[in-house]
């Protein structure tokens, strides 16, 4: 009998889909799925129409307008960024030439990708899928192998089926150790990309692993590997588990059942080796904050500023020593991939019940991740809450996640958001933007002022 | 796509850790949905002033005199990170610029970077703050850039420098070998059922 060679789950799912070498000594990786939106998809249909080049296999290429589609009431293919709707009517006519799936505007399914790929159970374990869009590691809450790439790429995977490769590093990240209230997936990867820096993970595919990683709901761990881009990382994975499999049961584009044995080996074997291991205390994690203009700017919401870039620190309005904590705000929002899924709505709802935000407060918004998770809260009356509550309730898209939906707020202006970047201007020019879980977004809503969601449970 | 072999050129410094792809191209400044008229917006929040005016800013590196056609940039550590926007190494190109070189670079970015002809360049921080404004050679077949009398080896994989310095259509090359990929196919239809799809539109 031959031994097999213990290998990673990433390492399986790379050699099950290694076409061939290349001259030099690359790999031709065959692509699964290809998701495309209307701020880069756009661009890549028309390149590959004009060179002539087919998709190679449409009925596995989908695409959706989420972007810059406006999600106030009654939208159409206006925009409020200026030049937008153009985006909109070319992807349509791009996607309908190549013959590929598009959820458009209005559709049912119309959601962020990286939410209704897993709803729509067009991500599956063990296959590749990529997007031109840097979140597409989200999709790795699945076990699968996703990432983001370029437009140049995602033609080629378009037009060949493959993607020409070299082979990225392991890392696996080990989260020990049960969470305390409070603390959610949000504050388990900003204390990662905190004590390891926003370049941390360059070059690895990073496996998420623990007792606390195992503990998370499907939706929980999307939001975990959501943020490994933010690492550097090609793209964040978790093997998949009973729950994934039930996550997925009845999915629309999702295999009938799970029943092969195949599935059951999407995991890494004991004895795989990692090129790096990192361990993290789950229990000694309090709720993370930004502090600064990188996600490597965080820190716990009860500590001090510490010593960064001078020019973060003039950026944000916050010196070295200074408490996060009582800090005013302007703007609260719930929304994007990273943290807009039902279960992130539900705990906000549940904290905000009955409680209203702050007067100060000049603008708070809800922005369902997609149509169908708008639904299930109405369905729940979750958007009475948060309207309730002084929230403004929105279509799904990715809204005030980045400045394209241009909507914005005056020059200085301070948000507490769940997205998950912080760069100067991400949310438009002078904004400053503070990135958090929802449970601290609602908690400094109320409060007007960065505060610690752990008091209010106190309170609950 | 034009091959790179060897540059010399004065090396403009940006050398600021973090730099995002949003930075380098806002997302208001992808105006269409094309892969040109990005230069104007290259930086656009750094380097002017009042970005709808377009007012300069003097202070900013690329507003310099000597950055005058500079064709090499010089970063800090995890150059382009954030959003995948092609548009940003679009815009580089637009500008002028053929080769960035940081001590890391975001993965998406370097790869963006490697299918538009720019090379980009992982060195040290220590080597790389002294080449500012200085005129340096890149060469690519050497692996080594050149600044006064100092050379520093960089590394780079085998496939991304044959692909520069052939200036290769990395589309054009993997379509030869469709027939393999094709076998591969019929038989993963077989093996994993389903992956492949039906048209359901
Ligand atoms: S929600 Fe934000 S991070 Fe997510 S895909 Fe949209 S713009 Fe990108």
């Amino acid at each position: 009998m031959t031994v097999q060679k213990a290998k990673t789950l990433f390492e399986k799912i790379w050699d099950a889909h290694h076409v061939a070498d290349t001259a030099t000594g690359a790999s031709l990786i065959a692509v699964d799925r290809v998701f495309l939106h209307e701020r880069t998809g756009a661009a890549a249909l028309k390149s590959m129409a004009a060179a002539k080049r087919p998709v190679c296999d449409p009925a596995r290429v989908f695409a959706v307008m989420d972007h810059i589609v406006d999600t106030r009431p009654g939208r159409g293919d206006g925009t409020l960024m200026e030049g937008g709707s153009a985006f909109i009517t070319e992807t349509r006519a791009a996607a309908k030439a190549a013959g590929i799936t598009l959820f458009d505007v209005n559709d049912r399914d119309q959601g962020i990708t990286h939410v209704i790929s897993p709803e729509l159970g067009i991500v599956l374990p063990g296959l590749t899928l990529v997007a031109p869009d840097s979140h597409t590691c989200t999709q790795g809450a699945l076990g699968a192998l996703a990432w983001g790439i370029g437009s140049s790429e995602a033609e080629h995977a378009m037009a060949t089926g493959v993607l020409r490769l070299d082979r990225p590093k392991t890392m696996r990240v080990t989260y020990r150790g049960k969470l305390a209230p409070g603390v959610t997936a949000k504050d388990m990867v900003l204390a990662l990309i905190a004590a390891n820096g926003a370049g941390g993970g360059a070059g690895h595919v990073v496996e998420f692993a623990g007792e606390a990683v195992r503990a998370l709901d499907i939706e929980a761990r999307m939001t975990l590997c959501n943020m490994a881009t933010e690492f550097a990382a090609m793209t964040g994975i978790i093997a998949p588990d009973a729950r994934t499999f039930e996550y997925l049961a009845d999915r629309r584009y999702a295999p009938e059942n799970f029943d092969e044995p195949y599935w059951h080996t999407l995991r890494t074997d004991d004895g795989a080796r990692f090129d790096r291991e990192i361990e993290i205390d789950a229990a000694a994690l309090a709720p993370m904050v930004s502090w600064g203009t990188s996600p490597e700017h965080a820190m716990p919401v009860d500590g001090t500023v510490p010593q960064g870039p001078p020019r973060a620190h003039d950026y944000i309005g916050l010196d070295a020593g200074a408490p996060l904590l009582g800090t005013p705000i302007d703007v609260a929002f719930i929304g994007s991939c990273t943290n807009a899924r039902i279960s992130d709505l539900r705990r906000a709802a549940a904290m905000l019940k009955g409680r209203h935000i702050a007067p100060s407060i000049r603008k708070a918004l809800v922005v369902p991740g997609s149509s169908a998770v708008k639904r299930a809260a109405e369905a729940e009356g979750l958007d009475a809450i948060f309207t309730a509550a002084g929230f403004e309730w929105r279509a799904s898209g990715c809204s005030l996640c980045f400045f394209a939906g241009g909507e914005s707020f005056p020059e200085g202006s301070r948000t507490v958001s769940s997205t998950n970047r912080n760069f100067e201007g991400r949310q438009g020019p002078g904004i400053r933007t503070h990135i958090a879980s929802p449970e601290t977004v609602v908690a400094s809503a109320i409060a007007g002022m960065i505060a610690d969601p752990r008091e209010l449970l106190v309170g609950n | 796509m034009t091959p790179f072999i060897i540059l010399s050129s004065r090396a403009a410094p940006l050398l600021r850790d973090n730099v995002d792809t949003d930075a380098i191209i806002p997302s208001r400044e992808m105006k269409s949905t094309g892969r040109t008229g990005l230069a104007d917006g290259l930086f656009a929040p750094w380097r002017y002033l009042d970005a709808a005016a377009r007012t300069p800013d003097p202070e900013f590196s690329l507003n310099r005199p000597e950055a005058s056609g500079a064709q090499i940039l010089l970063g800090g550590a995890n150059f382009g990170c954030g959003s995948s926007r092609e548009h940003a190494v679009w815009a580089l190109a637009e500008y002028g610029m053929r080769c960035v070189i940081a001590p890391s670079f975001a993965p998406i970015f370097r790869a963006n970077c490697i299918r538009n002809g720019l090379l980009p360049v992982t060195l040290p921080e220590a080597a790389i703050a002294p080449m500012a404004w200085q005129a340096i050679t890149v060469d690519l077949p050497a692996q080594e850039v050149r600044c006064a009398d100092a050379v520093h080896r960089f590394e780079i994989e085998p496939e991304p420098r044959e692909m520069l310095l052939e200036g290769l259509d990395a589309i054009d090359l993997t379509l030869k070998s469709l027939p393999a990929i094709e076998d591969w196919t019929s038989l993963d239809r077989k093996a994993r059922p389903w992956v492949y799809l039906e048209r359901t539109q």
